[in-house]
């Protein structure tokens, strides 16, 4: 099952070809819910369970399809995975559910799942699809996660809100960066992300 | 058969839909219950919120329990309706039904002091969206315990001001009757509010959000009003 080919489907889209950093989808909803890192996890498993699992049932169908109507078809596989996803937020952690709020239900406008299923799930099997779908769910959730460890980190002063700023600092005169709240600064943090990766890989800039 | 055809096209997208419709269905009625009890939960928080009483988040029901010692239904000429369970009303139907047919739930406590407060519910609509929230009154049916709101949608950092404890606290001790006995509410107002005791500072930059929790305090205070003065003296 994870010979070197699979396996690459599925590290790939983590650094190489990052759907964020690399392919530059997915930024809204990377800008909305990094505040604090317990709702991007949140947010990170539910895109990483949809793409997922609809590039599985996609490629299941590819060849029943009418092709006239395949992106109707996604449309349907998606959005009700995401109002899946959805319920089971609103049953079992209804609190993040309530910080996500309208976030959930914007997974179906993710471009990083329809760009999945157009570009990878209609011409491969069911097995490399879910890997390619875990895998690009997964490169999505790290850098929400990077960047949500830095906004929370610096705009809270904690870490999975855990104090990791003393209060003693406080005292002394640190305030949290108030800057790191807004989503200005995830936009800086993915630009910073996006400068170190291309430093370390020089495959990814472009040449002309 | 031609996989462009119109037939397959049309039978393929009716089967589709059906499957959905019957996955949706099956895991909504399946996790409801729990949904509910969430929604539940989340309505004694901000109960006990109002009132300022600490709780820990796995123990809402065991503290709600403790402090609420009776909670009921009035309607707006504070009579009391029986056999309707005051955590399951829904302010914004109510708001729709005609004034005679409205239903709204009382919820009394008894305080760490001994004393008892009354809390009362208010739904009302801020800029973007509706503002709801909890104010608790001391037995003189006229100073106020502690209040909460909070709110769908209004702006983080102007309007959504509402939903933190700053502004909150700003609410308690005041009063809603003036010194002849009349209902004056309290008001939500920019600048000189100084020591008024039947108004309190609204939030810069959140006018309209101020504005609708002004109006909800007094609209939904007038339909309590009947059982307040009832039971005032």
């Amino acid at each position: 099952m994870l010979s070197k080919k699979n396996l690459k489907l599925l590290i790939d889209p983590i650094n190489k070809n990052n759907p964020i950093t690399v392919q530059v989808l997915g930024i809204c909803s990377a800008l909305a819910v990094t505040v604090k890192m317990k709702p991007a996890f949140v947010m990170a498993l539910s895109v990483i369970f949809v793409v997922g699992i609809s590039n599985f049932i996609i490629s299941l169908l590819r060849n029943g399809i009418p092709k006239r109507i395949r992106i109707i078809v996604q449309l349907v596989v998606i959005a009700s995975l995401v109002i899946i996803v959805d319920q089971f937020l609103k049953a079992y952690v209804f609190d993040v559910s309530k910080q996500l709020s309208v976030f959930v239900g914007l997974i179906i406008t993710n471009c990083i799942v329809m760009g999945r299923l157009e570009a990878f799930a209609m011409a491969n099997s069911p097995g490399k699809s879910f890997l390619d779908g875990i895998g690009n769910g997964a490169g999505y959730g790290a850098i929400l996660i990077i960047v949500s460890f830095f906004r929370e980190l610096f705009g809270s002063g904690t870490i999975w809100n855990y104090r990791v700023v003393p209060q003693s600092w406080y005292e002394a005169g640190y305030s949290n960066n108030g800057l790191m709240i807004l989503p200005p600064m995830a936009l800086i943090i993915v630009g910073i992300i996006i400068w170190v990766q291309r430093s370390k890989n020089r495959d990814l800039i472009e040449k002309n | 058969m031609d996989k462009n055809s119109n037939k397959y096209i049309f039978i393929y997208s009716v089967a589709m839909v059906v499957i959905v419709a019957l996955v949706l269905t099956s895991i909504s009625v399946f996790l409801q219950p729990k949904q509910k009890k969430n929604i539940d939960l989340e309505k004694k928080r901000n109960i006990l919120s109002a009132i300022k009483i600490e709780y820990d988040k796995n123990d809402v029901e065991k503290v709600f329990d403790e402090y609420i010692i009776e909670m009921f239904v009035i309607n707006t000429e504070g009579e009391r309706i029986e056999g309707i369970n005051p955590l399951e009303i829904n302010l914004k139907d109510q708001l729709k039904d005609s004034p005679e047919n409205q239903k709204w739930p009382i919820y009394i406590a008894s305080m760490p002091n001994g004393e008892k407060s009354y809390i009362f519910s208010f739904y009302g609509t801020g800029l973007w969206g509706p503002i709801w929230g909890y104010v608790a009154l001391k037995e003189d049916f006229n100073t106020v315990t502690g209040a909460y709101f909070d709110h769908k949608s209004e702006t983080p950092g102007l309007g959504a001001e509402i939903a933190t404890e700053n502004f909150q606290m700003k609410f308690t001790g005041k009063t809603i009757f003036n010194e002849n006995g009349e209902f004056v509410s309290i008001d939500v107002r920019k600048g000189g509010v100084g020591n008024d005791i039947h108004a309190v500072d609204a939030i810069s930059g959140g006018t309209i959000t101020s504005t609708g929790l002004k109006n909800m305090l007094h609209s939904c205070f007038s339909a309590y009003l009947k059982f307040i003065e009832k039971n005032k003296n």
